[in-house]
């Protein structure tokens, strides 16, 4: 990987078009007052031997050997070798926004096929070629809203990841956008408090499927009564799970996003990640993302191009319909692969064998004396289970029998302290599970 | 009587209501058009604001309103058939009508005789 030097000639050659000496004349010539910072704090250039090492050191302490049932919004799934063969070719994996359709067909194929296998997946008619993860594609889902209904009040259920909640939050705080937070419980998003919420001044209403707890709701007469009152019905979702369940865009759902990472793309300290998006029909001349399109060329022949690029910056300018306009190709592409790799049935199996991995731990878990149920058995592979103690603090045990046994909710959720949401995929084995039940009743 | 603007948006004005849509240069100079975002009924706007986008294969447009006024009606055929505006942009490719307006706006407009000059200093 090149990278752009910054020599002693190229600085000299700055500080002379500034009309300036150095560092310090620059700094006191621009007469900001907090004092120059203390360069001599930042340490000297190291060997690239002894730069290798302190990394080793630094990655030495990754807990990568955990057995982890932590979910969140964020899955460990089993990821076929063939994904990263393949999206590892350099003609896929160092060319950067390749778009032109003379010389990508490549690259735009695989687009439009993720496309197509998002459309499939979530029941939606529509899907662009992917946003940043999927806190920022739930961002863009609500801004959407506010563009086409032209209305400005947002409806959020608690029931969905506070992480996002927490995005949709920092990035619409300077938009004048009123955000309402309806707070719900383990097995219900709190339905008739949202509807009850939303007034002629709704632009959307957005909750999770299943819901951050795990639990699977029914939405369709949800919806319908948003649409009764003008606004629109947004879900963000787990695309593991719409293996099983009813894909969202037969509910009644307007917008449909997700974080993809459980698609074929490894944990990885928060990203890069892969922000999923589907709409509907009526919706797509205001989603944000580029999109895919297969045409003819003058022979007749298969072709696939950028199209409705009418609504990106490079055309409309200010008049966008979003300023993020990159995608996550590479992790599209992921996807895309798993995806291929896994078939409809492949991919089936791995829901039931979470679905009903899952059922086993829960069952194992609430054997314990002290752990109990909270909330149903409507869930795919996340559960939450009540402990008589505080969660992070067995969590914290627990990682130190190897395990990282879940996700305490008191971190977000302060009147949930002793409550811990377990997530198990395929790649968990039954002894592991075993394990975890044993050392979770040793702790307690 | 109509008027055109700058901007080649033409407007007709009968009674208390005035009737917009693009000039027949500007439907021929976007080339085949694709799309058109439609302004909503109610609406007010003032002269300048935005009523809408035309999208064409060549390039995507804002429609600017040449007078203030109250969306009253908005045409609905173009939301299926936006080649309408190709084939009339001056008749049936019209694109919205409202009320409440102030004739004393037109006055910055030009004439048909008007138009066909300021054409012509474009060429």
């Amino acid at each position: 990987m090149p990278y752009i030097a910054n020599t002693q000639e190229d600085q000299q050659a700055m500080f002379e078009a500034i009309a300036c000496t150095d560092f310090a004349d620059m700094w006191r010539k621009s007469q900001v007052v907090v004092p120059e910072p203390p360069l001599t704090s930042i340490p000297e250039g190291m060997s690239e031997f002894e730069v290798i090492s302190k990394l080793r050191k630094l990655a030495a302490k990754n807990a990568t050997e955990l057995h982890t049932f932590i979910g969140a919004g964020y899955y460990d799934h089993i990821i076929p070798a063939a994904v990263s063969e393949i999206t590892g070719r350099s003609e896929f994996y160092t060319a950067y926004t390749p778009y032109q359709p003379e010389a990508s067909q490549g690259t735009l194929q695989a687009i439009y096929e993720y496309q197509s296998m998002i459309c499939r997946l979530t029941g939606m008619p529509v899907s662009n070629a992917s946003l940043y993860d999927g806190g920022t594609a739930l961002f863009e889902a609500m801004m959407l809203a506010v563009r086409a209904t032209r209305r400005r009040q947002v409806i959020v259920s608690e029931a969905v990841s506070p992480i996002f909640r927490k995005m949709l939050h920092t990035y619409s705080s300077n938009l004048n956008i009123e955000l309402i937070q309806i707070p719900a419980g383990i097995d219900d998003s709190s339905k008739e408090e949202l509807l009850n919420a939303v007034s002629d001044k709704t632009a959307c209403v957005i909750v999770q499927y299943p819901n951050f707890f795990g639990t699977i709701e029914a939405w369709e007469d949800f919806n319908e009564q948003v649409h009764a009152k003008k606004a629109l019905a947004i879900c963000s979702t787990y695309p593991t799970s719409l293996a099983l369940l009813t894909p969202p865009g037969e509910l009644g759902f307007d917008i449909v996003t997700a974080e993809g990472q459980s698609l074929g793309n490894s944990l990885n300290f928060g990203g890069p990640y892969l922000g999923i998006m589907a709409v509907t029909t009526k919706l797509m001349r205001k989603m944000p993302g580029r999109v895919c399109g297969r045409t003819v060329d003058s022979d007749g022949k298969d072709g696939f191009v950028l199209t409705l690029q009418t609504r990106e910056q490079h055309i409309r300018r200010e008049g966008a319909m979003s300023n993020i306009c990159s995608n996550e190709s590479l992790c599209a592409l992921n996807a895309l692969v798993y995806m291929a790799c896994m078939g409809k049935q492949g991919f089936i199996q791995v829901a039931e064998l979470c679905a009903s991995k899952a059922a086993y731990a829960r069952e194992l878990l609430l054997a314990i004396d002290g752990v109990e149920a909270v909330g149903g058995e409507a869930f795919f592979n996340e559960f939450v289970v009540q402990l008589p103690c505080d969660a992070a603090e067995v969590v914290g045990k627990l990682i130190d029998k190897g395990f990282a046994a879940g996700f305490p909710l008191g971190r977000y959720y302060p009147d949930r302290k002793n409550q811990l949401l377990v997530a198990v995929t395929e790649k968990r084995t039954k002894e592991e599970i075993k394990a975890l039940a044993t050392a979770l009743e040793a702790v307690l | 009587m109509k008027y055109y603007s700058e901007a080649h948006e033409w407007i007709k004005v009968e009674d208390d209501e005035a009737i917009i849509g693009i000039s027949e240069y500007a439907a021929e100079e976007l080339g085949d058009i694709t799309y058109v975002e439609l302004p909503i009924e109610e609406d007010d706007v003032v002269v300048g604001d935005t009523l809408g986008v035309i999208e064409s294969v060549k390039a995507a447009s804002d429609v600017y309103s040449p007078i203030g006024g109250t969306i009253t009606e908005v045409n609905a055929d173009l939301e299926e058939n936006p080649g309408l505006v190709n084939e009339s942009a001056e008749g049936n490719g019209w694109i919205c009508k409202l009320n409440n307006i102030d004739v004393s706006e037109l006055d910055g407009l030009m004439t048909p005789d008007a138009y066909v000059k300021y054409l012509k200093s474009l060429a």
